[in-house]
């Protein structure tokens, strides 16, 4: 598997509110895309469409290539896994072990294999120690990061989050970067909603930004962030990182992040 | 003013306290940011200066709530209500989902005060007011964007008329403009003389309105001083803070050892 594509994807909410507005968008596998825009803006209705959660009410949702309207949710758990913004909406199980064990062994694993998955996914998360807590006994942020983990153990080739970073501190945030980079190494894709601008040009190659159900920026940071793309930004309330800002101020050219702001800068000294 | 003195606060079944020896002052009019990592005890904090814990929640307190001067601890809960208030995250879970209008969602708080109509009007549309939200009167609440739904659990709580107010990450879940519009409400709530604690990973958000922030390690109060210089303050990443972005940028260019010439170029920028 699988490149996704979402091809003039438009989704209309019973009631009448256009979530999407014709989306066409193409992720190639490995790849690693923040989604970024104001709260409604369809964020979460699009990446819903990728495991079949929400089917579109016009266009199409390709899974290499191939129509996935009559592709079960199921099915589709098998290659795109969603981490859901609210931690409390997915877990149920009575101990952290138990919940991350939950979709690898609905997937079929069993065995050894099962408990080097879930195993992983704890290390991952950092909450090997933590294998026999009732969940409802961690923080607000490790339920977070459990959540994380019940779907890294699925080894789905396809990872979703949505906000993965909010109410993380810094050590938290530090672990859903490294969760990143490790599944980027391993290939997978990995498909973000966020508001956090500077994580976004950070941590991913490709920024998409959203605005009324439809894609107004899709690039690398460097390009959704420069300069000339700023009145766009600013058009749906979004701010570029402080970095870009200044290397804009200081004629560097752009500088999304911290990183390349400081290698702009020691380059013109 | 709202203290805290000598507060320790343990929750109900658990083995050892979540806050130890807290300390706190909080002037009229005055913001206070509150730092700290995951589980330092921040939400904790929140729920004993609102008064929620033990009251609502069971635990053990020691120490005292004063507010006004007056011991929170034997106060009715809608007495409680109207000195201090406290708002959470997420706005779904604060407001009522009993309400059609937004106008009957800032109402239902002094309604329950048994208040005559007249003061209860009065309240409500100085709550819309104060939040500048009067434009959404006539709104469904559960069809308002995150920021505005979190501005009308604001009004809810001004609307019981208290001088405190407590908020625990109250733009969490929020968009970069839904941020921008609770840290504007709550500098007019401030000038308007509520003292105000707020819980916040966004330090750059705290950088703008708090002259104090204090910063919480291990249920402890470790730091406590102006803004600036806890914001700044190197030992914030050890306490699992993300540094605001200026602080962020200023140390990693010194870290790098750029030439003088340069980071005075980069401070120029920053300025």
């Amino acid at each position: 598997m699988p490149g996704l594509a979402l091809e003039a994807v438009g989704h209309v909410y019973p009631g009448g509110v256009r979530a999407l507005d014709g989306v066409d968008l193409r992720i190639e596998l490995g790849e690693r895309v923040a989604l970024v825009g104001q709260n409604g803006s369809g964020k979460t209705t699009l990446v819903r469409h990728l495991n079949g959660l929400l089917r579109p009410t016009s266009g199409r949702v390709l899974h290499d290539e191939a129509d996935v309207a009559s592709a079960t949710v199921a099915r589709l758990a098998r290659s795109v896994g969603l981490v859901f913004q609210d931690p409390d909406r997915q877990i149920f199980a009575g101990s952290v072990r138990a919940e991350v064990e939950f979709g690898p062994r609905n997937l079929g694993l069993g065995g050894a294999e099962l408990a080097a998955a879930v195993d992983a996914a704890l290390i991952a998360v950092g909450l090997a120690a933590e294998a026999r807590t009732n969940p409802y006994d961690l923080g607000a942020s490790r339920r977070k990061l459990l959540a994380l983990a019940s779907v890294l153990a699925m080894r789905t080739p396809v990872l979703v989050l949505d906000e993965p970073t909010t109410g993380q501190d810094l050590r938290g945030v530090a672990t859903v970067r490294r969760v990143i980079d490790e599944a980027h190494a391993a290939g997978r894709t990995v498909i973000a909603v966020t508001h956090d601008m500077d994580f976004a040009a950070s941590a991913f190659d490709r920024v998409v930004v959203m605005r009324e159900g439809r894609i107004i920026l899709d690039g690398p940071p460097a390009s959704v962030f420069a300069e000339s793309a700023w009145d766009v930004l600013r058009s749906t309330y979004l701010e570029p990182p402080l970095a870009a800002t200044i290397g804009a101020r200081l004629g560097l050219g752009a500088t999304p992040t911290d990183a390349a702001l400081l290698a702009a800068l020691a380059g013109a000294a | 003013m709202l203290a805290l003195e000598s507060v320790g606060y343990t929750y109900a079944g658990a083995g050892r306290p979540a806050l130890h020896d807290v300390n706190l002052e909080l002037q009229d009019g005055e913001v206070v940011g509150l730092v700290g990592a995951s589980e330092a005890g921040k939400t904790t904090l929140c729920l004993v200066a609102s008064g929620l814990a033990p009251r609502s929640m069971g635990g053990t307190l020691t120490g005292r709530l004063m507010l006004d001067g007056v011991d929170a601890a034997p106060l009715a809960i809608h007495q409680l209500g109207e000195r201090v208030g406290i708002a959470f995250a997420s706005a779904a879970t604060q407001l009522s989902g009993v309400s059609g209008t937004v106008y009957e969602e800032v109402a239902f708080g002094p309604m329950n005060l048994g208040l005559p109509a007249s003061d209860v009007i009065a309240r409500t549309d100085r709550a819309l007011a104060a939040l500048r939200i009067g434009e959404l009167a006539g709104r469904d609440p559960a069809h308002l964007s995150g920021g505005q739904q979190q501005l009308v659990a604001i009004a809810g709580l001004v609307a019981l008329g208290p001088a405190h107010l407590v908020l625990d990450e109250p733009t969490a879940q929020l968009d970069p403009a839904g941020t921008a519009m609770v840290a504007e409400a709550l500098v007019r709530l401030a000038a308007d003389g509520a003292s105000i604690l707020v819980a916040e990973h966004k330090t750059d958000l705290l950088a703008g309105i708090c002259a104090r922030v204090v910063a919480l390690d291990a249920g402890r109060i470790l730091i406590d001083g102006p803004a600036a210089d806890v914001l700044g303050d190197p030992r914030l990443p050890e306490l699992g803070v993300v540094a605001p972005a200026a602080r962020r940028l200023r140390r990693a260019a010194r870290d790098v050892g750029l030439p003088a010439a340069t980071l005075a170029r980069l401070e120029e920028a920053l300025a």
